[in-house]
């Protein structure tokens, strides 16, 4: 377990992010059937489940993207279900999607300003600022934590898959983030790049303090990667502890070998 | 983009240059050129009043990604401001300028606000709406607007003591005017509202996510694209110097739409070769009568066909060499993905 686990997760941290009883239907598909949980201060919380168990769903609701079908979402102890996904930002929640989702005309350099801009100033005063909005070394600083030096200026549409998605995390975090949820960040990386991807988050949460959770289908990446995990499973919560009791629940293994 | 934005300073520069002497009789400089006469003075001067317009829909269109139809109707609304304030209350000519601007921005936030909180493409049908009443009513309203009679001897304005009277010298001011507006417009391109304009139109559930207020900036690129339709009719009143509701018809907004197109949507000079094409080929074809419309449709059909991204398109990708895609085989995180980049690079290149 690494040194981020400073925070207990058996309650006693402050909740960041509080979950509670949240549904969504399309139609008659009940994607998430009233999920309830806390995300603490400082931990990486992996949200897992099999194909279509709902955990897109569950962050788009909780982000805005989506209006859930009932339940509340708070952050600080102050409700914030309805908010648009810019508000919530805002506030210092940001977010990858489980599509990969960079600006391909963009450099890497453009994609890190962009990421960051709407924090400074307000909408009035960005006219006035220079292109970068006076990012451009923050965005370098980015750039080199995430060790994309060598693609500062190339367009982001050119880049390889993997580094495409560095870039997308990378983004999330240009904002100084409190609390960031990614979904999949390692999806369709190849195994060097998984490494540096989990060594980096690990870092921004060592040296920030940010919380994080994280959806993943790849156990291996995860387990090593989470202080605690959640498990979904047809829209519900089944399982929820530290990696090494979920990696042998009966429940879980159940879960996955069903489907 | 790259190869075009390298010559587009140097070459705007030679452009201005040009353009200011061109119509000019410089036979007393030496040089065996007489200039442009009283009919060619007007077409360049309409070409660049129609460029102006052409500039605010390539910001609601070609780089915030909006529609609009309504653009001929905004042009109506600076040129009757125009007319209605000097004519008849005697206003100064930039006060009018300014008020044109301003009434089209405010009508352009009233109009966009309920729209924008809506879905895609409500923009359009309410701008199609809009444009269809703004006509009606300049047409119909004739204890304002003079209806089909118009409004006559709309005064071209006297600056610092100079009058802009004569044609070749209401030209140079149209000039200098599009020159600031041009300004004006790259320097908010160039700001961070640029850069938020292009992702949201490239892809505004991301960009929402990073904090980009879409809605906010939608109705901004909207009212401002639209103030430039105020502009350009407070230029285009002094020139015409008669204005009646013709020229704000919904079928000249749906003409700039075409322009746009034929010139290259999101390209900053696209508005300006788009405007030539829409002013110049009316004017070759008028000895085809009526045919005029229909030829010009189909010529924009052909074109769009043939250079789908317009015709500065066509031009950026003749200037720009076949660059092999980017390969990350010298980075430190080579992948399976690298690899397949690599080889699919050669492939174009051998
Ligand atoms: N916009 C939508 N309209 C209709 N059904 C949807 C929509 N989005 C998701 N679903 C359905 O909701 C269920 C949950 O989907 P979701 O994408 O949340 O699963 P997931 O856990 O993220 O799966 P994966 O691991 O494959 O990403 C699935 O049955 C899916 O088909
Ligand atoms: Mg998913």
């Amino acid at each position: 377990m690494s040194a981020t686990a400073r925070v207990s997760a058996d309650g006693k941290g402050k909740p960041v992010l509080e979950v509670r009883d949240i549904a969504k239907s399309f139609g008659g598909v009940h994607a998430v059937r009233g999920v309830s949980f806390d995300v603490f201060e400082g931990e990486i919380l992996g949200l897992i489940g099999p194909n279509g168990s709902g955990k897109s769903t569950l962050f788009n609701c909780i982000l805005g993207q989506l209006t859930p079908t009932r339940g509340t979402v708070s952050v600080d102890g102050q409700a914030v279900t309805g908010l648009r996904p810019s508000e919530l930002n805002h506030k210092g929640i940001s977010r990858t999607f489980q599509l990969l989702q960079v600006f391909p005309q963009l450099t890497v350099h453009e994609n890190l300003i962009l990421a960051g801009q709407e924090h400074r100033g307000t909408m009035f005063s960005r006219l006035f600022m220079p292109g970068d909005a006076g990012l451009g070394g923050e965005a370098d600083r980015m750039i080199n934590f995430f060790r994309l030096g060598h693609l500062r200026d190339e367009k982001a549409g050119g880049l390889s898959y993997g580094q495409q998605k560095l870039l997308d995390a990378a983004m999330a975090f240009m904002a100084g983030p409190r609390l960031v949820l990614l979904d999949e960040p390692a999806g369709g990386v190849n195994l060097t790049m998984l490494g540096a991807l989990k060594e980096r988050l690990q870092a921004v949460n060592r040296e920030t303090g940010a919380t994080f959770v994280v959806i993943e289908h790849n156990m291996e990446f995860v387990m090593s990667l989470c202080t605690r995990i959640i498990v979904l499973a047809e829209g519900q919560i089944i399982a929820e502890g530290p990696p090494e009791t979920i990696r042998s629940n009966p429940d879980v293994i159940e879960a996955y070998l069903g489907h | 983009m790259s190869t075009l934005k390298r010559y587009q300073f140097p070459a705007l520069i030679i452009a201005l240059i040009l353009l200011a002497a061109m119509p000019a009789d410089l036979t007393g400089l030496g040089i065996p050129w007489t200039g442009f006469k009283r009919y060619g003075l007007y077409i360049i001067s309409l070409w660049l009043v129609t460029a102006i317009a052409a500039m605010g829909v390539n910001l609601i269109m070609g780089y915030a990604g909006q529609e609009t139809l309504a653009q001929a109707a905004f042009l109506g609304i600076g040129a009757y401001t125009m007319a209605l304030l000097t004519t008849k209350l005697g206003v100064p000519y930039f006060v009018a300028f300014a008020a044109a601007g301003a009434l089209c921005f405010v009508v352009g936030i009233l109009l966009g606000f309920p729209a924008l909180r809506v879905q895609k493409h409500y923009l359009a049908f309410v701008t199609l709406a809009f444009a269809v009443f703004v006509w009606l009513f300049i047409r119909n309203e004739q204890w304002l607007t003079g209806g089909v009679f118009g409004i006559q001897d709309v005064p071209r304005p006297v600056i610092f003591g100079i009058k802009t009277r004569p044609p070749l010298v209401f030209y140079w001011f149209v000039l200098f005017m599009t020159v600031v507006l041009a300004a004006v417009m790259w320097w908010l391109l160039r700001s961070p509202w640029g850069r938020a304009f292009t992702a949201l139109r490239e892809n505004p559930v991301r960009a929402e996510s990073l904090g980009i207020d879409v809605r906010s900036y939608k109705l901004l690129a909207f009212a401002v694209g639209s103030a430039y339709g105020g502009f350009a009719g407070a230029l285009y009143a002094p020139l015409v110097e008669f204005i009646d509701p013709a020229p704000f018809a919904l079928g000249p907004s749906l003409y700039y739409l075409l322009m746009i197109l034929v010139g290259g949507m999101g390209y900053f000079l696209g508005p300006f070769v788009g405007a030539a094409v829409g002013v110049l080929i009316p004017e070759w074809l008028r000895f085809t009568e009526g045919l005029a419309p229909i030829i010009f449709a189909v010529i924009v059909m052909i074109m769009v066909a043939l250079a789908p991204r317009g015709i500065l398109g066509l031009i950026e990708q003749l200037l720009t060499p076949k660059r092999r895609p980017h390969s990350d085989v010298t980075g430190p995180t080579l992948g399976a993905g690298a690899t397949l980049t690599k080889s699919s690079a050669e492939k174009v290149t051998s």
